[in-house]
């Protein structure tokens, strides 16, 4: 058997991956997170009188927060696994892979493991969105200006 | 080729985790409420781990240890050996370890390099997952192809001594190129590796599949399963009905392909087929796929190496 004819076998016999219910669940999960982000916000801003602006650095920090909580009690890795997407593009997903790090590196000492691997997943969205921050404020300021 | 006299398995000793417990693992010596077996981190209760079934095998007349897990550099191995003044050989072949283990020990008995032998090796699967994909606690999600790394310890104890379990001969693999570069799909990974090994036994034997009761692989998981049955009909035009996949029978309703890890198949094979005495002559695919987090991010394909054991159990 060639490698052509090989891999044309595991293609046939590997099972296909429910993209469609995948993606449903996602947008539900996501969708659902978006709107309760949005009540907290409008709750904070109309009830506690604080600026819009403020309003969404408390919902973030409560996200991070129930987030990491969650992570560290030890179900939200299901939520993930079920949810995909939905829980993983939020800010909940850059928490709960930083917390999830520390969990498994917090006996590895605190310079060998903790620091060296607490953004062992997190570290590629920190680089990338901060190369794209940066290109995207370059071409504000060309259009802009 | 390895044809092997007088060599028998005389005793073992099991260690299963609290999934396979829950999906009906049976016989084993000791159940694990938790991963961490009374220690801090999930790799130190695999050493725990190894090191009880060690304490419970090893006697006066041990005169050679031989195991492996798959921890990077063997970790688990070489810490559960520590201080026992018996001579250790850490071995590696993935989830084929145990296989080739016991040839190895069996070939140091039949030359009368030593006359008992014990074998150990372990799988944890939050120290594989830690090590191979992602932290334990992030919920990657998993593909219906991957498999899921069992978690337990087996020790089996080999010498001259006779028992109901004849260990008759069996053949190291060669190293075959499986063209996947897919870490998840590990069962078709192996199942190339598999196929190629059962031929090339079979032909070094002259015999055919109806000449064994069962035909054990390792843990191709029902993806991997289903690959190597479709070789050997396709290519070799041998129909397989006398087949069971160790790691497609874990976990039935678990999502995934299976089981994998190096104590799955020794697992299955001691606390099932061993224990119910069922089949007689069984001979025994272990399944390794020898990849690394390093090959992988390179895109290279994944090497596999599958090894032969051939048994008879008496009833």
């Amino acid at each position: 058997m060639n490698k052509k004819e090989y891999l044309e076998l595991v293609k046939k016999l590997t099972p296909k991956e429910e993209k469609l219910k995948n993606t449903f669940l996602a947008f539900l999960m996501g969708g659902t997170l978006g709107f309760i982000a949005e009540a907290i916000k409008l709750l904070l801003v109309y009830k506690i009188c604080i600026t819009t602006k403020e309003a969404t650095t408390w919902v973030l920090i409560i996200f991070i927060f129930l987030a990491s909580l969650f992570t560290g009690l030890g179900f939200f890795d299901k939520l993930v696994m079920k949810f995909k997407a939905g829980l993983i593009v939020p800010i909940t997903g850059f928490a709960h892979s930083v917390t999830s790090s520390a969990l498994d590196y917090k006996e590895d000492g605190l310079i060998t493991g903790l620091g060296g691997y607490l953004f062992r997943l997190a570290g590629c969205v920190l680089l990338y969105g901060i190369i794209a921050a940066f290109f995207l404020a370059i071409l504000k300021v060309i259009i802009y200006v | 080729m390895f044809e092997f006299k007088d060599i028998y398995l005389n005793e073992y000793f099991t260690i299963a985790g609290p999934l396979e417990k829950e999906y009906g693992v049976k016989n084993c010596d000791i159940y694990l409420d938790d991963y961490y077996f009374g220690e801090k981190s999930t790799e130190n209760a695999e050493i725990k781990m190894q090191r009880t079934v060690l304490n419970n095998l090893i006697t006066s007349n041990t005169e050679l240890i031989i195991g492996g897990d798959l921890t990077n550099q063997p970790t688990a191995f070489g810490s559960a050996s520590l201080g026992r003044k018996i001579p250790s050989i850490g071995l590696y072949s993935a989830c084929a370890t145990t296989i080739s283990s016991i040839l190895t020990l069996s070939s140091f008995i039949i030359n009368k390099t030593i006359k008992e032998g014990v074998f150990v090796t372990s799988s944890h699967n939050l120290a594989a997952e830690k090590q191979f994909r992602f932290p334990v606690e992030y919920g990657a999600p998993k593909p219906i192809r991957s498999t899921f790394t069992a978690t337990a310890a087996v020790g089996i104890k080999i010498s001259n001594k006779p028992s109901n379990i004849k260990i008759k001969g069996g053949t190291l693999g060669k190293v075959v190129d499986s063209f996947v570069k897919d870490a998840h799909n590990m069962g078709a990974v192996m199942a190339k590796g598999a196929a190629e090994t059962f031929i090339d036994y079979l032909s070094q034997t002259n015999t055919t599949i109806k000449d064994y009761d069962l035909i054990l692989t390792g843990d191709l998981g029902k993806v991997g399963a289903d690959i190597f049955k479709e070789i050997l009909k396709i290519e070799h035009n041998i129909k397989v009905n006398n087949h069971i996949d160790a790691g497609a029978v874990f976990y039935k309703n678990l999502e995934y392909s299976g089981a994998s890890g190096t104590a799955a198949q020794a697992l299955l094979l001691v606390t099932k087929f061993i224990h119910i005495k069922k089949y007689k002559k069984i001979l025994c695919l272990g399944t390794g796929s020898l990849h690394s987090p390093l090959l992988v991010n390179q895109k290279n394909t994944i090497p596999t190496v599958t090894h032969a054991l051939y048994l008879e159990v008496e009833k």
